[in-house]
């Protein structure tokens, strides 16, 4: 893929990190969840937000890593952080006593209105796989300011009904989270790597509002597995700048020459 | 107060068969050498409690150690999935596993309990969350005071505790350094707490006085095994060996590859191997 007027090109998957990374904001305090959105995260603390603090599920708040973790758990974000909590401390002082602005999630599984499965595929008791699962993610669902979720487009990963919730977004749509006593806002925003979602203010389903340069509607439609649909006035993302890109770059290159040398 | 004596030693008197048991470590600090010992001495029927199984659970549920994990997040970390638990859970192999799935809130929140010395925790959350169906000891309770409905969960009080730390003094005090996690919770939760350490110091005069230190009377026995955490890293010893973790994933995959490597590694193996496996991983600490 080309990037519209600039001169280098960028792949999908730069475009969805360079995307998700320009929803931070130098004054938020981002719960940084395993996988797709740490890289989103820490570039958006090496380009507009320096001042953003990221937090990891091992306790190290205000983490500022030369080089993207291997774990959630690894000793370079000790060493940068401003501090590092128990555990115990961070769900129930932290997350819990509503520090967290936002809540930055992967997703094997998503639904249109923002619910997350990393569980089961399958049934629960009798899984065709077994994943991971919650981890730390069905409180930060429920307890970070609002959520933003990143994850590359599939039929597989984007599914008309998830096989178990997981996370919960916004349920059934429209109210649910008040019904259920949630005070926090929920899913507010979703970037793959071909577009730009948010969830509709009243039914509260995930409504493409920005196409990444490039691409068509049809390609958005045939990769998800609801009927998708598109804003009235549907925006093109701008391309990644040359600091957007550069920036992840030397974060990947970095990345792979620290883990290869400690190796 | 706590007892040097050999790893072998410190396993065989304070683990049976039928006990809960958790050897905890978040990322950091994995109690591997302590896990490989239990493997070793071949116990049977044993709940295992941990807020992150990784590659020891993994290789306890493939040699049939296990009746029933409680956990909260079942994966390898920065690589995957964990194939033997997997095996376990999707097709009953080598045995059924019960499992007991929490979110890390509440898992921490149920440790913090049982230090606490309370029955149960109360908490915000699995609000929405499908656990909360499928789990049965996950249940909700009221606040006296604004009728709040909380999330509850029983205490974690399990009947030994294994974690790993850096350091014990000569009188047996303990110190942890870098992601503390969960250990101090699931050392004071538990009846007995064993502990590995990468070396044993004078005393602790020197150190800041606010550092995380579990005092020798906290703890039962304390066996000295340098790198006793490899794979994972011990925070200003050595990194993680992260080529292990990916080579595991393949390991793992195949049931006779699997039990070939278990022999070679762990059973026929010692825990004065641990310090040659995490030689190449000093310089870097």
């Amino acid at each position: 893929m080309s990037g519209n007027g600039n001169t280098q090109a960028f792949t999908p998957g730069e475009m969805m990190t360079i995307a998700a990374s320009r929803a931070l904001k130098g004054e938020d305090v981002c719960f940084v969840g395993i996988g797709a959105p740490s890289a989103a995260c820490n570039v958006a603390r090496l380009t507009h937000a320096p001042d953003i603090t990221l937090i990891y599920e091992s306790g190290t708040i205000g983490t500022a890593p030369d080089v993207l973790p291997l774990s959630i758990g690894d000793g370079e974000l000790c060493d940068t952080a401003v501090t590092t909590v128990p555990v115990p401390e961070m769900f129930r002082y932290w997350l819990q006593g509503g520090r967290v602005s936002i809540g930055f999630l992967g997703a094997a599984q998503l639904d249109r209105f923002g619910n997350i499965n990393t569980t089961v595929i399958g049934d629960y008791a009798h899984p065709k796989t077994r994943l991971p699962g919650g981890g730390g993610a069905p409180e930060i669902a429920s307890s970070a300011g609002e959520i933003y979720i990143t994850m590359a487009q599939s039929k597989r990963g984007m599914v008309d009904k998830i096989d178990f919730y997981t996370s919960f977004g916004h349920g059934e749509g429209g109210d649910h989270r008040q019904r259920l006593g949630i005070t926090t806002a929920g899913p507010t925003l979703l970037i793959t790597d071909l577009a730009i979602w948010k969830p509709d203010p009243v039914t509260k389903e995930f409504t493409v509002v920005s196409l990444h340069p490039g691409v068509t509607r049809q390609q958005v439609a045939d990769t998800c597995g609801w009927t998708v649909r598109f804003a009235e006035e549907l925006a093109e993302t701008p391309a990644p700048t040359e600091l957007e890109l550069k920036t992840l770059r030397d974060l990947q290159a970095r990345t792979k020459a620290a883990h290869a040398a400690a190796n | 107060m706590a007892m040097f004596m050999p790893l072998a030693q410190a396993v065989s008197e304070n683990l049976k068969n039928g006990d809960s048991a958790a050897f905890e470590g978040f990322t950091h600090l994995i109690p591997t050498a302590a896990a490989h010992e239990a493997i070793r001495q071949g116990f049977r029927d044993l709940t295992l409690i941990r807020m992150t199984p990784d590659l020891i659970y993994d290789q306890m549920i493939g040699m049939g150690m296990v009746r029933k994990m409680v956990f909260s997040y079942v994966g390898n970390p920065g690589v995957g999935l964990l194939r033997r638990a997997r095996d376990a859970i999707e097709n009953g192999y080598p045995r059924d596993l019960e499992i007991e799935e929490h979110s890390h809130a509440g898992m921490a929140n149920a440790y913090e309990a049982g230090a606490a010395g309370l029955p149960f925790a109360a908490f915000r959350g699995y609000l929405g969350a499908e656990l909360a169906r499928v789990t049965p000891t996950i249940k909700s309770v009221t606040c006296p005071f604004t009728g709040e409905v909380l999330a509850a969960v029983p205490a974690l009080r399990p009947d030994v505790s294994f974690i790993h730390a850096q350091k014990a003094d000569r009188k047996g005090n303990v110190l942890v350094e870098g992601i503390v996690g969960v250990q101090k919770e699931a050392v004071l939760a538990a009846k007995r707490a064993v502990v590995t350490v990468e070396e044993v110091v004078d005393d602790f005069d020197d150190l800041h006085p606010n550092l995380c230190v579990l005092p020798s009377w906290t703890i039962t026995a304390i066996a000295v095994v340098p790198g006793g955490a490899h794979p994972s890293y011990a925070h200003g010893h050595y990194v993680r060996d992260n080529a292990a973790y990916v080579a595991w994933d393949e390991i793992a995959a195949d049931r006779e590859r699997f039990a070939a490597w278990m022999q070679e590694n762990v059973i026929e193996a010692t825990p004065e191997d641990f310090a040659g496996r995490v030689k190449h991983l000093r310089k870097a600490a």
